[in-house]
């Protein structure tokens, strides 16, 4: 589960990991109290304005803006709230700013130079370890780094069966080229940080940039935080967190219905038992000459229920101009799902694109013989090859 | 032969008594497996399902001296299940059970570093070696007996490429489910290894989908030790990056764990790669006509 910078700076800083103090607002006054009561608390003559939303690169957007007195924060805050933020992560429709985060400067100047680094946690799946992946080249675009300078990126395995130890968060702060006050603090940020990932069931940090300020603190300016939704029965204050406006309306509607659905842009909806058999259909309309609409997979037990709840949620997008359906029948009878499939559609009534349903499994044949007798404008395929010409049929 | 489990294979099933457990162990002992009983904590000293209930796993394993475990206990108390299961010396354990927090695999990988038993799953329909055992919840009498090792990370479309094989004129050894989640107990390359290894098994069909950097370890592998034809399909080819396809390890994080770059590669260590699902059943025919040739 993702969530806002600020909420993931918060749970930060409860586990002693230093953050850029800030102040969530909704609007352009509470943003002017917010840059008020930096002020007070922090002495932070100069503010930024960070668009609140679940993407990065938001500072090339437009979504991030530095404000050197009230009047600018009120007029940057008026800018960044109701924007459709566009950045390389939301894609070209953007993402709605309801929220920014008034943050204090942190790059004031001192008596060293101001320094950026990257670092993130996460899992090595090779490994079955967590490890920490950290950069001096901070603050910029890590795939980027990842791909011209990969020697700059290094990683620290973390054994689970002892954590992570003294010596490699003194490894790690040595690495990054700190000496005195500065190294000092970023071994205690790193191990405040690794803290709080174990204790958060996260699945990834990634703090990018960590700022080592003029007078030699170290921060995070910024927090990806990513939680462990199959972790999220541990922890019911997090699981709080999820922002449902954040979420494609139609995927939020699908959990409901416990359909496990992701929105796609193409023309041929689909709908399936199982993620594997999911996405090879995703990619079989594909080969067929369609785009998948969606990831569909309406799980073990398909019936009428399940069917319908597909059909609404698939048939909420305009795009859609076809649709296959393809279950693999073991357990469950395909007469069984074919039934259901003739029941949902008369429910439903006129559905105004083609419809194929192949099955195949248990009872195919007496599947394929209840659709084809329906007398609905229902195209019917056993092999799954037939289905894939039904698609290519009715596309052209 | 065959790989893992077979007709003498003694099983017991953890979450025996439950809703899924139940359903699931009378399945398999129509099929023919050889179920000898089951664990439920509180419930020891029951019979279900015409079988003894222990309360451990390790009274399941003095008792009957079962080297089999299949699980089907809820995601909080899955990795607990593993664990004991394998401090009671159980060889095979089988962990049918989808959505374990990743923190409690870390730990079940670390605790199963030292001991003798081989986890297939989580997240997984399991392990079935054709008229023997089915230690799953796969239909069972799709799998016809023949010469064709399969592994996959998916429940369906492994029974899809079954159906295809076996509409082939072929039939399966063992197909071997190795579970779509991040953090899994065997790994694409250590299964098509056990295949390959396989006198019985005269081709391999292993099925893999986005996200990880298994099925490039495999093909390694296989480029370097194979001795039997490969047939390799990747799901999620039209899956956009950074977002989660059902399964939780099925992500595209980078270059490397897209479908096109684990295809390219398995092509280049000599794999069969099918660019489309409806094509595995013919291709593992074909390549294995080749051999026969």
């Amino acid at each position: 589960m993702n969530i806002h910078e600020y909420q993931g700076k918060a749970i930060l800083k409860s586990f002693g990991v230093r953050i850029q103090e800030g102040i969530v607002a909704d609007n352009p006054e509470q943003a002017v109290e917010a840059a008020k009561k930096l002020k007070q608390d922090y002495n932070s003559d100069w503010v930024v304005v960070k668009a609140q939303i679940h993407a990065g690169g938001r500072g090339k957007g437009g979504g991030v803006k530095l404000a050197k007195n009230i009047d600018e924060v009120r007029e940057k805050s008026k800018e960044i709230i109701g924007m459709q933020l566009v950045t390389p992560q939301t894609g070209p429709a953007g993402k709605k700013v309801n929220k920014v985060l008034i943050a204090q400067d942190v790059y004031y100047p001192g008596a060293s130079e101001t320094k950026e680094f990257y670092m993130s946690v996460l899992l090595d799946r090779s490994r079955g370890r967590n490890i920490i992946m950290y950069s001096t080249e901070g603050g910029m675009d890590i795939e980027e780094v990842a791909e011209k300078t990969p020697h700059l990126i290094q990683k620290e395995e973390i054994d689970p069966s002892i954590g992570l130890q003294g010596f490699q968060a003194r490894k790690i702060a040595f690495n990054l080229g700190l000496s005195g006050a500065a190294f000092k603090d970023m071994t205690k940020f790193v191990t405040a940080l690794y803290k709080a990932y174990e204790a958060t069931d996260s699945s990834q940090f990634e703090i990018n940039p960590v700022l080592k300020t003029s007078d030699d603190k170290i921060l995070a300016v910024d927090a990806k935080v990513n939680l462990d939704d199959n972790a999220l029965y541990r922890h019911l204050d997090y699981a709080e967190l999820r922002d449902l406006s954040e979420e494609d309306p139609t995927e939020v509607e699908a959990g409901r219905s416990n359909l496990n659905y992701v929105k796609l842009d193409g023309n041929v909806g689909c709908m399936v038992n199982g993620a594997g058999l999911a996405m090879a259909t995703m990619d079989i309309i594909k080969i067929a000459g369609g785009e998948p609409a969606n990831f569909l997979d309406v799980g073990g037990t398909a019936n009428a229920e399940t069917v319908k709840a597909g059909f609404n949620i698939i048939l909420k997008d305009p795009n859609v101009k076809a649709i296959l359906i393809n279950i693999f029948g073991g357990i469950v009878r395909c007469d069984r799902v074919a039934q259901g499939v003739i029941d949902a559609y008369q429910e439903i009534g006129n559905i105004p694109v083609p419809i194929i349903v192949r099955l195949q499994g248990t009872n195919a044949e007496e599947a394929k013989k209840l659709i084809d007798e329906s007398g609905l404008e229902v195209f019917s395929a056993i092999q799954l090859k037939e289905a894939a010409d039904l698609v290519t049929k009715v596309l052209s | 032969m065959s790989v893992l489990v077979n007709k003498d294979s003694k099983v017991i099933v953890q979450g025996f008594t439950g809703t899924e457990g139940s359903f699931h162990a009378s399945q398999m002992i129509e099929y023919g497996t050889n179920v000898v009983g089951g664990v439920t904590p509180g419930k020891g000293g029951q019979t279900h399902l015409d079988r003894p209930v222990f309360n451990t796993v390790q009274d399941a394993v003095d008792t009957t001296g079962a080297n089999v475990s299949i699980i089907f206990v809820p995601p909080a108390f899955a990795a607990d299940a593993i664990m004991e299961a394998a401090s009671a010396g159980v060889e095979v354990i089988v962990c049918i059970t989808e959505g374990i927090p990743t923190k409690d695999m870390i730990q079940v990988k670390e605790y199963l570093k030292d001991k003798d038993s081989r986890l297939i799953g989580p997240n997984c329909p399991g392990i079935i070696t054709a008229d023997e055992a089915k230690i799953g919840i796969m239909p069972g009498f799709i799998f016809k007996k023949g010469n064709v090792g399969v592994v996959s990370k998916s429940g369906t479309l492994t029974y899809e490429a079954v159906d295809q094989t076996v509409k082939a004129g072929l039939g399966i050894t063992t197909a071997i489910g190795i579970g779509g989640d991040p953090i899994i107990g065997t790994t694409t390359k250590e299964a098509v290894e056990l295949l390959m290894n396989d006198p019985e098994t005269e081709g391999i069909i292993m099925i893999g989908e986005i996200g990880g950097g298994m099925e490039a370890e495999a093909a390694r592998w296989i480029k370097e030790h194979g001795t039997k034809p490969v047939v390799g399909f990747i799901a999620g080819q039209t899956a956009p990056p950074g977002r989660r396809m059902g399964h939780a390890g099925a992500i595209v994080g980078g270059a490397d764990d897209t479908a096109a770059a684990k295809m390219k590669i398995m092509r280049e260590c000599g794999i069969r790669v099918v660019e489309s699902p409806a094509e595995i059943g013919a291709a593992i025919a074909e390549e294995l006509a080749k051999v026969q040739a």
